[in-house]
């Protein structure tokens, strides 16, 4: 039996953020993760939005972390070396009745701690923004509002944990937790793991896990929400991120700018028993148009490049479930929905200090704190082109045309520390396959690389893991 | 490097190109191509059908290319392979990316564009459903076979009806998959009646008109795809939805040109074509930018491109050679060409009778099957050509053919009309 001080279940945003932030200690750490790869679940099917967090009610756990994990984002973006861009968010309202909810907004946002928010009539709100609907009447406006690449954050934590020193074990889908005495008795199909502490980052499935140790049980509903990506043509049509005035089941659908020059309008919300139903449907897909259009004039419904579905994790608590739980040294980060995504770092630091005081462990010397990123060719300059191409030439060979991705990124996303080994690991590190073909060009060539950079053969590899292979085997 | 013509694309298009710019009297020409080996798309189509026009015989795909490829190789026409056109200036500079070269420029007088076109992906068909593994475009899974050597399934449904996927059920049909059904969501096919024939009716495959995909199912892999029927709007009628089990969906359903370079360059685009807008000599809105083959307008026979693309490279030639001359481009009266009831498009969309040969070819689509139409051309009010045709179809390119001697009747303020009669 494999011995650990801390296993944490779940490799998304929050279980890689708690394993980057507690291998800052004299620790051994094991994230235990169901599916082939890091970002799998709700983290990889989001809005990418970094919110100001005027939104959440003060004095909630979403609301602290929120905020904290805002403040927290563009640092570690340069030190982490992902994509993150403040743009700035606008709440947009329709009548003259409803600026008043704008302004209880606003109190909220100053209550909560969030700089610089003010309210802009329709004339500054055009000239911000002259493709959203004529029909606006006023906007709230957060400077700190921004936009972040979701694989970009949970892969760059996860890889810096892994550098320093955290194990990650994929495929292992937790069938049973127990504590046993001072320790935890984790079992997976695969094996069974003892730990001193368990952090429960399971997703959609934290109450699952929760409640095998836990006398109080909790209740993860899962909200599907479906999105609209639109070629980068049109990727322009905002600057900022926009919302409307919150209802019963969310924020609505928002329309974005995508760190990466898409456009994005989405979620629905609709809850599903099924905590795999990750489908799009038709109505969904309508909704999401017909929602776009109420914030804009016009939604280039012609550029559309993919659809796409996301579950987030409901909890029946209303309110995120952090910390340590009724039996000591299980931690929860369960119920993890918008503002998740913006929360993460401040959840993953503040779990880090509670497991780590619990342990009584000890911070390390070496931790290294600084990660780099795949050099883009797409976003290079025709300097750092030449220099790339003249140290590998491979980064001159153009796999993916639509987001010029090359042989040398690709090479680089799987060799590098916890590197792809998925056709959607190389998509989310690199972007090839991202692109307005949606991988209809480079998906052959890069099955091939990833048989020949792993030693296995085209037939083997995958979409997302075990079962989704793409070329049926001849033997 | 400086370059007298740039030819960005070695397909059918930019060799036809580049040949006819050789025997134009323009030798400093250069094909920039992405692949290891020239001869584009055609190097995949392993199937027969290619060059009934061109040299009255049935070649493969393959063995079209290469009669191409040996007449620019016997010209000395230089092809840079395996390089990247990744961004072209609007005075004419390539920015190209290779392994062996790195980084560089070409200067060009004149450039062709000739870089073909896309598969519309699933993605922008809104199609409901799971994201598995298992949906491909039809082309891609035409990689996957014919060059790769690899099966991308066994039990397949193919939606849209485009010539690829007829293509495509035939192939994997003779590869050992089971084709269950091609679905097109239009009352017609967007194929040619040829494929239709040769490659679902020879091999009982059914072609459901008027039906489209309405869910996918399969987390990993594609478990099953369902059909439905449309209606006249092209919305899916309740009630009508069939499960197939299928373990892949191909889609064929629509190619679209490949412009971002152009849109780089400055050239105007066509909303309806979505390739440049050209006058008669196939020269964009950018003096000395040229287009032909599919990232001008999606051809259905290859021996179309190579005719329209040998036209390119001539009149970029012409031009190159009133360059050096010094003999400005005098402003020539242009004219558009019109389109009438029936007729999507015509490519090119501008004439200037003074630059015109003695024929000038204008090509068509039309926007829906019709029977025993006449193809009219109108130079203002006046009918010049009236042809009886059995059957248009927006499968199969039309053509018209305008004399110079017509083309110098029109005056000021007249257009040239091209329209359907007698439907």
């Amino acid at each position: 039996m494999n011995t650990v001080d801390v296993i944490i279940i779940g490799a998304g945003v929050v279980g890689s953020a708690t394993a980057r932030e507690l291998s800052r200690y004299d620790l051994d750490i094991l994230v235990l993760e169901r599916s082939s790869d890091v970002c799998e679940g709700t983290s990889k099917a989001n809005s990418g939005i970094v919110h100001a967090g005027y939104d959440a009610k003060p004095g909630t756990k979403k609301a602290y972390f929120n905020v904290r994990g805002s403040l927290l984002m563009e640092d570690l973006s340069k030190e982490l070396d992902f994509a993150y861009k403040r743009n700035g968010s606008l709440v947009l309202c329709f009548s003259e009745d409803e600026i008043q909810k704008l302004e209880e907004l606003k109190a909220r946002g100053e209550t909560n701690g969030v700089k610089d928010i003010r309210i802009l009539n329709k004339e500054e709100l055009l000239r911000k923004e002259p493709n959203l609907s004529k029909g606006v009447v006023a906007a709230l406006y957060a400077p700190t509002g921004a936009i972040v690449d979701p694989f970009g954050l949970t892969i760059a934590l996860a890889e810096n944990a892994f550098v320093n020193g955290v194990k990650f074990k994929f495929d292992e889908e937790v069938i049973s937790v127990a504590k046993d005495g001072d320790e935890f008795i984790v079992k997976t199909a695969k094996g069974e793991y003892k730990a001193k502490a368990v952090v429960n980052a399971a997703g959609v499935y934290s109450d699952a896990i929760h409640n095998m140790v836990c006398a109080d049980k909790i209740t993860i509903t899962a909200r599907k929400g479906e999105y609209c990506l639109y070629d980068k043509k049109v990727g322009g049509t905002v600057s900022s991120t926009v919302f409307r005035l919150p209802g019963a089941l969310g924020k609505g659908v928002l329309v974005t700018p995508t760190v990466h020059g898409n456009l994005l309008i989405g979620p629905t919300a609709t809850d599903t028993p099924d905590k795999e139903e990750v489908c799009t449907t038709a109505e969904g897909l309508s909704s999401v148009i017909s929602g776009g259009a109420i914030s804009l004039e016009s939604v280039p419904s012609k550029s559309v490049i993919t659809s796409f579905a996301g579950l987030r994790a409901h909890s029946d608590q209303g309110d995120f479930v952090i910390g340590e739980s009724s039996v000591s040294g299980f931690f929860d980060a369960a119920g993890i929905e918008s503002p998740g995504l913006s929360a993460a770092p401040a959840i993953g630091a503040h779990l880090a200090e509670e497991v780590s005081k619990k342990l009584a462990a000890r911070e390390k010397e070496n931790f290294i704190a600084k990660r780099k990123g795949i050099p883009s060719m797409a976003l290079a300059s025709d300097e750092e082109k030449k220099r790339l191409i003249e140290e590998d030439p491979l980064y001159a060979n153009v796999v993916c045309r639509c987001e010029l991705v090359t042989e040398g990124e690709i090479v680089n996303s799987i060799r590098r520390p916890l590197g792809a080994t998925t056709l959607d690991g190389v998509k989310r590190r690199t972007r090839a396959g991202m692109g307005r073909c949606q991988s209809g060009f480079c998906s052959p060539t890069t099955i091939e690389i990833i048989a020949r950079e792993l030693g296995i053969s085209a037939c083997e590899v995958t979409k997302h893991g075990k079962g989704s292979e793409f070329i049926e085997d001849h033997k | 490097m400086k370059k007298k013509i740039a030819i960005i694309g070695g397909g059918p298009a930019g060799l036809a190109a580049a040949v006819a710019a050789k025997e134009n009297g323009v030798d400093d020409i250069v094909i920039i191509e992405r692949a290891p080996s020239a001869g584009g798309i055609l190097m995949q189509c392993i199937h027969n059908g290619f060059g009934l026009h061109t040299f009255k015989e049935e070649l493969t795909g393959p063995e079209y290319a290469d009669r191409y490829i040996k007449k620019a190789k016997e010209k000395d026409v230089e092809i840079f392979l395996s390089t990247f056109a990744i961004d072209v200036s609007k005075d004419k500079v390539i920015t190209c990316m290779s392994k062996d070269k790195g980084i560089f420029t070409i200067e060009a007088d004149s450039i062709i564009l000739a870089m073909g076109c896309r598969e519309r992906p699933r993605g922008a068909l809104n199609t409901p459903g799971y994201r598995p593994a298992g949906i491909y475009s039809a082309g891609t899974a035409q990689k996957f076979v014919n060059i790769e050597g690899k099966l991308p399934g066994k039990e397949v449904v193919i939606l849209g009806s485009g010539d690829i996927g007829l293509i495509m059920a035939r192939r994997m049909t003779l590869e050992g998959a089971k084709v269950k059904a091609v679905a097109e969501i239009m009352p017609y096919s967007g194929g040619l009646k040829r494929n239709i024939v040769q490659c679902l009716d020879d091999f009982d495959i059914p072609l459901k008109l008027s039906t489209t995909v309405v869910d996918i199912d399969g987390k990993d892999r594609v478990k099953s795809v369902t059909l439905a029927k449309v209606d006249e709007k092209l919305n899916p009628i309740p009630g009508t939805e069939e499960v197939i089990p299928c373990d892949t969906l191909l889609l064929s359903c629509g190619l679209l040109p490949e412009n971002e370079l152009s849109q780089a360059i400055g050239v105007d685009l066509s909303p309806v074509t979505g390739g440049p807008k050209v006058n008669e000599s196939l020269e964009t809105n950018i003096p000395g930018v040229f287009a032909a083959g599919n990232v001008l307008h999606v051809h259905d026979l290859v021996d179309y491109v190579s005719e329209e693309a040998a036209n390119a490279g001539k009149h970029a030639a012409e031009y190159v050679k009133r360059l050096s001359e010094k003999t400005s481009d005098a402003s020539e009266k242009e004219y558009v060409v019109e389109t009438g009831t029936g007729v999507r498009y015509t490519v090119p969309m501008t004439v200037r009778p003074s630059e015109c040969d003695t024929l000038t070819t204008v090509r068509f689509r039309v926007g829906n099957v019709y029977k025993n139409p006449e193809i009219c051309v109108y130079m203002g009010d006046r009918c010049v050509l009236r042809r009886k045709k059995q059957i248009c179809a927006p499968g199969e390119m039309e053509q018209v053919i305008l004399k110079k001697a017509d083309l110098d009747t029109l005056k000021d303020g007249e257009t040239i009309k091209v329209l359907l009669e007698n439907v």
